[in-house]
């Protein structure tokens, strides 16, 4: 059996100093080959493993014929963002966990595969379905990120008027702002979303739901709302020192950098600290992001400081490789305490302790435990914190009648609606902080239920 | 606010609004980059994004002697208070201060408005020589019964202002103008320090109990792009 097609990169050493994408993808003959390795099952596993279900095997099978138009059709039937989840998924948790090469070698290539047909389709230009007879129904849909444009696209093909309402000046949600343009090129997510667009799908940047339009007069409007607003709000430590000059959320950090291309400055006008030491909290794909995007800033020193080890890390693999070839530091089982500034309330040094392992928790990892006496000082001149986001609570908070559990996700039923009547939700602000691809998911199982309440 | 594709978003006060002509007005102090490339901008012209209103509205309600105290960028916002407060029945004594009197703004239309109406510059050249503060001092010094202060401006001025009325054990609300980047409480860029707790100002705020305010902060924080705001203007200017 041949070997699985390895991904073209941008050397390291380079791509530290520019915000160019670090994957180039599959070349047509790499793409091809890596298909031909398919087992083509009966019975495939790597369906199951995808949360909005794609049919797999039958598109890899276009390409190994070398139908690449076809293929990006069998994957569009199901997934609206194929560029997005190609380059974002956490493939080797979903389908590709379920390859059966896997078993023995590694598995069919599939998020590769995706992005592949993906990419050749947007080079090609998008051929655009046709518009199927309108239903005379409007669904407001509150948020622009996975979840709000996957149930947009799925009711606008069943022929619904959707208007989505973003509170940022760009579609996207953490997209736009999160995600940086070395992992995911902010053309290509204006491209999805153009797609979406053609689709019929409105979409009203500037308006926050909640303050320029309550939900209450959304539903004077529309015949539903679904909201989508994500999990916006940064958690902080807690500890002395937190809003210092030169501490950030990462939410402010990435926003700053993505969203507002602080890293273009003086072009673009919004700011950002480029720190020459930086520590970052936390060790998630937020923290990695924060990491690398640091260092493409001109960090001489980045850290990621963790309380637990490597092993527990909930960023993907190949982030956290990748992360390490660019030259990231891994400060492991450690915990900061303090952050302490100079005299004119800047960041100058973090104050940690190191930690060792105990008995796992109800996740499953094992808890960390402050050794005594190991405390000990780093230098640094910015630090990040990327210890997790909680659910935006504005909507919430403007909206009656709307239940919210303790972490501040609003509660739905077996049918994504809310305890308000004709108000559905799905994505980060019902799970709590996901993945891409569940949002999609939530996005789709909303979808059919709104569609079955309004059509009643 | 963002002007342009390349802007930076900048919080400004919704001064009014016409709900028929779909119109709403902004008041607004050219002192950097964004703000003196909107003052170029003429009738017709376009900006691109306008996204609001956020935060919480200020509380209107008759509390008897107002007086408002503005400074630099605060004072457009004072000028908006001063006509709500008026309107809902309060004698209303108004303040406004600046380095020197080309920094005025609003100053007719505050006369206009006000019950009483007082300008202060540092460097005498308009009015009392001075800060607002000293108006401030002899108001309460004259006439007891002040019922509330409100305050926007520098942060240092606002400060001062909170000192004062703290002796006097005078409720005092100051409206806050930390650096913002969302405004949708998503980032912590305005992040200020009230009663021990930190609070975020455009979803918490932006006024808050000025004696619960550490001004100190705000105004550390407020330092934290001077440099790059200085290469930004300079490279528009
Ligand atoms: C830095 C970072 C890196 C990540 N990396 C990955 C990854 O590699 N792979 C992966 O699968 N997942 C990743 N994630 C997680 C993933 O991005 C999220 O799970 C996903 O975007 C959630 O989608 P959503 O549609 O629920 O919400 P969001 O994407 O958060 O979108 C919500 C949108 O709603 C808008 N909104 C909020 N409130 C209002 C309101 N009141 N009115 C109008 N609009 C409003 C927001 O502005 C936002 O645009 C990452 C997250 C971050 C922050
Ligand atoms: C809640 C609130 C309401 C405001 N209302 C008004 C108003 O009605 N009229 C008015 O003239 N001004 C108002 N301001 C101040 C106004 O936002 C700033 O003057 C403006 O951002 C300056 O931008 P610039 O590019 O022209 O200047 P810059 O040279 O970039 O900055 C000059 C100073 O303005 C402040 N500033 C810069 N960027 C921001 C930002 N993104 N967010 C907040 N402050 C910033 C900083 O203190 C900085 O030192 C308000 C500020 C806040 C927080
Ligand atoms: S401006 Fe970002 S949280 Fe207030």
């Amino acid at each position: 059996m041949a070997l699985r097609q390895p991904m073209p990169e941008q050397d390291p050493k380079k791509r530290i100093h520019n915000f160019d994408e670090v994957a180039l993808g599959y070349s047509a003959e790499q793409a091809v080959s890596e298909a031909e390795r398919c087992l083509q099952c009966a019975e495939p596993g790597c369906e199951q493993g995808c949360p909005v279900e794609v049919d797999i095997p039958e598109f890899i099978e276009r390409i190994k014929e070398g139908n690449f138009g076809d293929a990006i059709k069998v994957v569009r039937k199901k997934n609206h963002l194929p560029a997005i989840c190609g380059r974002v998924c956490p493939y080797e948790d979903q389908c590709e966990k379920f390859c059966v090469l896997g078993k023995k070698e590694e598995p069919v290539a599939i998020g590769r595969l995706e992005r592949f047909v993906a990419d050749y389709e947007r080079r090609k230009g998008f051929k655009i379905p046709s518009k199927p007879e309108a239903t005379g129904k409007k669904v407001a849909v509150v948020g622009s990120g996975p979840a709000g444009v996957t149930v947009s696209a799925e009711l606008a093909k069943l022929g619904h008027e959707v208007i989505v309402f973003e509170a940022l000046h760009a579609p996207g949600g953490v997209l736009m702002y999160g995600i940086p343009e070395f992992r995911l090129p902010k053309e290509i997510v204006e491209a999805e979303i153009s797609y979406i667009k053609k689709l019929g799908v409105s979409i009203k940047t500037g308006i926050v739901i909640g303050k320029t339009i309550s939900v209450d007069e959304l539903l004077e409007e529309f015949d539903a709302a679904f909201i989508g607003t994500g999990a916006g709000l940064p958690r902080w430590m807690n500890i002395p020192g937190e809003d210092l000059c030169g501490v950030y959320s990462a939410n402010e950090f990435l926003t700053r950098i993505n969203l507002m291309r602080a890293y273009l400055f003086p072009e673009y006008d919004t700011p950002v600290r480029k720190g020459k030491k930086v520590a970052v909290i936390g060790g998630g794909n937020v923290a990695m992001d924060s990491a690398r995007a640091a260092l493409r800033l001109g960090a001489k020193d980045v850290f990621i400081v963790y309380r637990r080890s490597e092993k527990e890390m909930p960023a993907r693999q190949e982030e956290i490789e990748h992360a390490k070839e660019e030259g990231v530091k891994l400060k492991l089982l450690t915990l900061p305490t303090k952050i302490l500034g100079d005299e004119k309330g800047w960041v100058e040094k973090m104050e940690c302790v190191r930690m060792e392992l105990g008995e796992p928790d109800e996740s499953g990892r094992r808890i960390p435990i402050a050794i005594k006496n190991s405390e000990f000082t780093m230098n640094v001149d910015t630090v990040i914190i990327a210890i997790g986001q909680s659910p935006n609570p504005l909507i919430s908070r403007m909206t009656e009648e709307l239940q919210v559990a303790e972490q501040g996700t609003i509660v739905v039923d077996g049918n994504s609606m809310t305890s308000k009547e004709g108000v559905f939700a799905g994505g980060d602000i019902v799970s709590g902080a996901a993945t891409v691809i569940e949002s999609m998911g939530a996005g789709k199982r909303a979808a059919r239920a709104i569609h079955e309440y309004i059509s009643r | 606010m963002r002007i342009d594709e390349k802007g930076e978003r900048i919080p400004l006060t919704i001064a009014d609004f016409d709900a028929q002509k779909g119109t709403v007005t902004i008041i607004f102090q050219e002192v950097g980059k964004t703000t003196k490339q909107l003052g170029c901008l003429s009738e017709g012209d376009y900006i691109s994004d306008f996204i609001g209103p956020l935060g919480n509205p200020t509380e209107i309600k008759r509390y008897g002697r107002v007086v408002c105290i503005g400074g630099g960028v605060g004072v457009a916002p004072i000028y908006l208070k001063v006509r709500a407060l008026r309107e809902a029945g309060n004698e209303v004594i108004s303040i406004i201060g600046a380095r020197t009197k080309e920094l005025l703004i609003l100053e007719e239309e505050l006369q206009e408005i006000s019950d009483e109406f007082y300008i202060t510059t540092d460097d005498g050249s308009k009015g009392h020589h001075g800060f607002v503060t000293d108006v401030l001092q002899k108001l309460i010094d004259e006439r007891k019964n002040i019922d509330l202060v409100a305050t926007a401006g520098p942060a240092i001025m606002m400060k001062v202002v909170a000192n004062v009325t703290r002796k006097h054990n005078i409720r005092t609300i100051a409206s806050l103008n930390p650096i913002m980047v969302d405004g949708t409480g998503m980032c912590g860029s305005c992040r200020v320090r009230v009663d021990g707790k930190t609070k975020f100002t455009c979803v918490d705020g932006p006024e808050f109990d000025a004696h619960k305010v550490d001004f100190d902060h705000l105004m550390t924080r407020l330092q934290r792009y001077l440099k790059e705001e200085k290469l930004a203007l300079e490279r528009w200017g």
